[in-house]
Parts: structure tokens; sequence; C-alpha cells
């Protein structure tokens, strides 16, 4: 075992050991924690550089996209190259709809944003799941340059280059103010004057879209373990093992690898939606081919098909960049180093997906015995 | 359910006998065990040296298989089927009966497996057809074949290495499932139902195969028997009215060989239909009711075991012409 994944494995084991109340604390305490950790602006983890809040904003609107990743890559082992198309569509969505051609409220574009990268997932899928591995990945790579394109030249609908301004935030309620800690050294007190309406959406304040997309990724989380823990998911997970041993099964895998494809999408369309509410201006700039490589790379680094895995990469590999800017252009040197490191030490990820305890602790004792055999 | 819908199975088997049997089964491990020196608590798993034995006293009986009309369950009817210029089919026709034990056996590429490819949907004929209870397979998908009551195994053997040896007989009973997306979000009473079954059913079938200690190991660490059982396991979970076996042996040795054939009897004592290829002539005819003899796509021999046995083209077929050379 290496010591990344012992180490995270050990932390799953010891939280599993715990009793369902002592479970359900120490889940609290982290959820409030990360809920705070913009408040607490904790020294050291916060971003000297940039706005801690807009940067665990983005940490959080990545776990998203992420998330929806790895149903398409990690469940069902369909490579998508132009997820970064289903994100564009989803924010352009909302840009055309909330304030391009028409003044729809926010609460409503979201959904319609959701319907339409379905929709789309559904209509590039359909033609072109019935290719697979490197094939599928070359199809979905142009899918993701079809729709920049269209953004750019679409002029009427999407403003071209000039791209979409004023999208509308999500509705206020400033009910009352949060201050802020600030750091001295290692000394912390409250700063009065510097306070986080909660919770009021505005240009000036991250926090409260970080607390939107954090709720988010929460709730995503929970629809995706119930989604994996069902038929649904044994059916994705064995359309990735052997295809055609799942269709003599009984599997329609035509059909799971469609709902994965599109699940993948509305979820995208969702992550695209808050990018879009957040920067209240987008053009096609922000949808290059090099995210649809960024969101891959999220996926394979945090581990294929574990959940907890992708959201730590997507949130680590947002953070990093950030948290080391004053090392200015060397740190896209450093960190393209890092990930050739990862894929040659750790070509699973940090942390792969674990069947389970049980299937763990068997692995691990056929090691033992091999280790033993081949020493006897 | 009376007894006598069991299969000649229930008669010698009756339920109340079965917890003091259950019991007696743990005792046994226990003991195994405790010989061995090693300690052994309920959720453990066993070491992958130790042979896992089938209990074939659990009953894996589905109703709706084990009622079905007596007769023709399966005709291949006059299929050919050509890949370019090669015939690997050539006007091939017989027929299972249900409840019946049919081997299918000849050389090496006499195609048998194409036989079996054809009847599960992977190939379409280049002509003839195969029917199913009655209903042409014609264009049907692979999945809807499945659906309809057939299963398979595969001669090299292809399970879902990653997921559990449980997962895997899941998928297999997944089958005859229909949750969808939005009742496993909603954890539905369908969803919750069909899981609830499929568990059952899966640890039943686990049980049968003597691998319920397996359940939760990546089907990838299992011991290469364990492999073999549990891709029949798998296939059973889609509740098949024939269970077709491709070499269910292959790689067994004598010993092995002869418990996987009890197994089959078993199997059909249960109320299945199996359709059996196998290499291996004289297992063959231990366990079959009739055999069906390929030769380079073609169907030389039909018979009873002891028929086929003294047929000259099979043992030519087999054999070589030169029998006694060898």
């Amino acid at each position: 075992m290496n010591p990344v994944s012992s180490f995270f494995h050990g932390v799953a084991d010891r939280f599993r050991a715990l009793p369902r109340w002592g479970r359900l604390v120490v889940l609290a305490v982290v959820v409030v924690l990360v809920y705070f950790l913009p408040i607490l602006n904790p020294p050291v983890i916060t971003t000297p550089d940039s706005d801690f809040g807009a940067v665990l904003f983005l940490c959080a609107m990545y776990a998203l996209v992420a998330i929806g990743l790895n149903i398409v890559i990690g469940y069902a082992g369909l490579l998508d190259l132009g997820y970064i198309g289903f994100f564009a569509i989803g924010a352009y969505t909302v840009g055309v709809l909330g304030s391009a051609h028409a003044k729809v409220p926010l609460l409503l574009c979201i959904p319609a944003a959701m319907a339409v990268t379905l929709i789309s997932g559904v209509v590039l899928g359909a033609p072109t799941l019935r290719v697979r591995g490197d094939y599928l990945a070359i199809v979905t790579l142009g899918f993701g340059e079809i729709v920049r394109l269209i953004l750019v030249n679409a002029d009427k609908l999407t403003n071209g280059n000039r791209g979409i301004s004023g999208i509308p935030t999500p509705p206020s309620l400033d009910l009352f103010g949060v201050p802020h800690l600030v750091w001295d050294g290692f000394v912390a007190r409250v700063d009065l004057d510097n306070q986080t309406r909660f919770i009021k959406f505005s240009v000036v304040d991250s926090i409260p879209y970080y607390w939107l997309a954090l709720t988010l990724v929460f709730f995503v989380l929970f629809l995706d373990w119930r989604m994996q823990n069902s038929r649904v998911g044994r059916a994705w997970e064995a359309t990735r093992e052997d295809e055609d041993a799942a269709e003599l099964m009984g599997v329609p895998t035509f059909r799971f690898k469609l709902l994965a494809f599109a699940t993948g999408a509305a979820i995208g369309g969702l992550s695209g939606a808050l990018f879009a509410t957040k920067q209240q201006f987008i053009n096609p700039d922000n949808f290059t081919i090099l995210y649809s490589v960024l969101f891959v790379a999220m996926v394979v680094v945090g581990g294929q098909g574990n959940r907890w895995g992708v959201v730590v990469a997507a949130a680590l590999l947002t953070y990093l960049p950030e948290r080391f800017r004053d090392l200015s252009d060397a740190r896209f040197l450093l960190f393209g180093l890092a990930l050739m490191a990862l894929a040659i030490f750790r070509p699973q990820g940090l942390m792969p997906a674990r069947r389970n305890v049980r299937a763990k602790r068997a692995d691990e004792e056929t090691e033992v015995l091999e280790e033993g055999a081949a020493h006897a | 359910m009376p007894d006598a819908t069991k299969g000649p199975a229930g008669d010698s088997r009756p339920d109340a006998n079965e917890p003091p049997k259950d019991l007696a089964d743990e005792a046994s491990v226990t003991k195994a065990d405790e010989h061995r020196g090693t300690r052994v608590d309920d959720d453990s798993v066993l070491p992958p040296d130790e042979e896992a034995v089938p209990d074939t006293s659990v009953d894996i009986s589905v109703e709706e298989v084990a009622h079905l009309p007596k007769g023709k369950m399966l005709e291949v009817d006059d299929v050919t089927l050509r890949f370019g210029g090669v015939t690997a089919l050539d006007g091939v026709s017989f027929h299972i009966n249900t409840g019946e034990i049919l081997g299918l056996i000849g050389p090496n590429g006499a195609g048998k497996t194409t036989c079996f490819n054809v009847m599960t949907g992977v190939y379409q004929p280049t002509s003839g057809q195969a029917r199913f209870m009655g209903e042409p397979l014609g264009k049907r998908q692979k999945f809807q074949i499945t659906k309809l009551g057939i299963a398979r195994t595969f001669q090299n053997i292809r399970l879902f290495h990653n997921m559990t040896a449980m997962e895997n007989v899941l998928v297999g009973a997944d089958a005859h499932h229909s949750t969808g997306m939005g009742s496993a979000l909603l954890r539905l009473p369908k969803h919750k139902a069909e899981e609830a079954e499929g568990n059952d059913r899966a640890y039943e079938l686990l049980r049968f195969m003597g691998l319920e200690k397996r359940a939760d190991e990546l089907a990838r660490n299992l011991p290469y028997g364990d492999q073999r059982r549990l891709e029949i396991a798998r296939a059973l979970a889609t509740n098949p009215k024939l269970l077709c076996l491709d070499e269910p042996a292959a790689g067994f040795n004598p010993a092995e060989k002869a418990r996987l054939m009890e197994l089959i009897q078993t199997i059909r004592e249960q109320g299945y239909t199996v359709l059996l290829i196998e290499h291996d002539m004289k297992l063959v005819m231990g366990v079959t009711d009739r055999i069906v003899v390929l030769e380079f796509g073609k169907k030389i021999a039909e018979g009873l075991p002891a028929e086929i046995q003294d047929n000259p083209a099979v043992i030519a077929a087999y054999l070589g012409v030169d029998e006694d050379a060898s």
C-alpha cells in the first residue's frame, strides 16, 4: 500500500469504526467547518494573492463538474473529452434566457439550463455512443470545439465574441451579517467591519456563491450515491467492465450509456449555470478545450469512480495554482510536473475507487499470502 | 407450494431438515479452521488456497422456470452462418427439450461456440433461424434474448473483474428488474423490493455455488475454479429457462470436473434446462441426456450418449481415423 491511499483509507476506516452518532457528529463538524472556511480565513490555507471566497467558489464549482464527469468516465467508462461543451451550454442557456434575449429569473434559468444540456447530451450521445474507447474520445473532443465555435459564430443568439453580460444573480435574502475573522500571525480577531451578508449575492462578495455551490455539491453527491448503489450504478459498472458480457447478462448497455452521458451532461450544465451567475459575464473564451482536459485531469487524479476522490482532486487542482500564485508562471510548470509524477507513480489516482472495506481486506490478505508464498 | 413442484431434489430434501444442515455446515467449517489454526470470525474471507464447496442442498429453483410445458424449448432450424468465405455453421438443425441436459460436442473449431453465439444473439445467422419457446430469435438484441430466458457463460471467463462476486451476481439478477433512475433516486418501494429480491437471490446462488464467503471479494481476486462457478451463478441469477455453459470445466482437473458435472446435474434437477459444450467426451457421456456432435460446422451425429459413443463418424472426428496408431 502506498502512503497516500493508506492515509485516506486509514481515515475512512476509522470513520467507519465510529458508532452511528459519532459519525454524525464528525460529519456535522466537517460540514460546518467547510461552510465556514472563507469566514475563518485560516492562515497558511488562505490564498494571499486572490480572494479566498472566490477561490473556494471555484473549488466547489469544479467539484460539481468532477462529480458529473465521474459518472461518465468513472462509472460508465466513457472517455468524454468534450465536457466543457456541456458546461458552456449550461452557462449560455442562463445567459441567453436571463439576460441577452429575455429576463427570466435565475431560479427558472437553472432548471432550463439542466434540461437543455440533458437534451444536448442525448443528442450527442445517441449517434456517438455506438463507437467505443478512443473513437468516442475523439468525437467528444470535436463536440467541445463545435460548441465553442457555435458560440462564437451564432452572433444573433450569443453576441459572438462580445459575450453576454448582466446575467442575473440568485434571489437574495439578506437576513443578517456574518463577521469575518482576521488573523494577526496566528492570533484571530473578529472583524465587525467586514461582514458577509446572509445571504446576499453580489459582485463584491463571493462567499454566498460558495455556500450555494457547496450546497449543490452535497446535494448532487447524495444523489450520486443513491444512483451508484442501485441497479443503475451496477449496470454502468458492468458496462465499463465488459460491455459484451453485460449485454449478454441482460443489461441494455446502450440505454445505460446514454443515461450516464445525459446525467453527466445535466450536472455539467448545472455547474455552467453556476459559473454564469457568479461571473455575470460570459464569452466563448471561458470555454476553451483546455478546460475539458483539466476536467478529465480532475477525475483521473482523484481516482476514477470514487466520488470523494474526484471532489478532493477538483478542489486541489483549483486551489493549488491559486495558492501559489506568487510563484507566477513557474506554478504551471510545477503543476505539470506534479501531474506527470502522479501519472508515473500513482496511475490509479490519489484515491482510487474501493469496493468496500471487506473487499479491501480480502485484497490485502491475498497480497500477504502471495508474498508469503513468494518467500517460502 | 406442493412438494412435487420442487423437482426431484425436493423429495429427498424436506424443508424441516435444512436448519440442522446449515448448523452442521457451520460447525464443520469452524472445525476445519481450528484445525488449521487460523482465527475466523463471522465476516472473514476464505484464504485463496481453500477450495470452496458448493452446497447443492440450497433451493435455487424459480417458479417461472420450473413449470414450463414439456416439449421443444429451443429449436435450431437449418442454421447457416458464413463469415466471408468461411462457413462456420452449415445447415445445423437440432433442438433442446425442456428439462434435459443436451451436450454439444465436437473437436476444436467445429463451431460449438459459434452455435452458442447464434442462440444468444451475438451473431445473426446467414440463413435459417433459431426459435426459443416457439418464437424466432430473429433480430432481437442480446439483452432481450437474455430476458426471454437464455443465459450463458463464456469459454474465456468474462466476469466483471472489478466488481465483487456479489455484485456480479446482482447484475445478473437485475436482468428481470426494471428499476430506473427515478426510483433509484427517490428510493421508491420498487427499488427497495427489487434490491431485496436481488440480494436474496444472489446470496442463495452464492451459497449454492459455495461462494458465500467470497461474496465481497473482487471477482478478479477469486481462484480460477471459483471464477468459473461465479459465472454460472451470474447466469443463473437471470432466471434462465435455458442455461448455456460454454466449456465450464475448461482448465479443471478430473476431480474438479466430476464435481462440476454433479453440480450441473443438481441445477437440472432444480428445474433448469442445460445446454453444455464440453470437450471431454467421458464427462459429457456421464451427465447428458442427449448429445449433438458438430464437426467443421456440420452436425455429424445426434442421439443418446451410448449411441454417440459407438458412432463411427464421431470416433473418426474425435480420435482421427488412425485411432490405433496413437
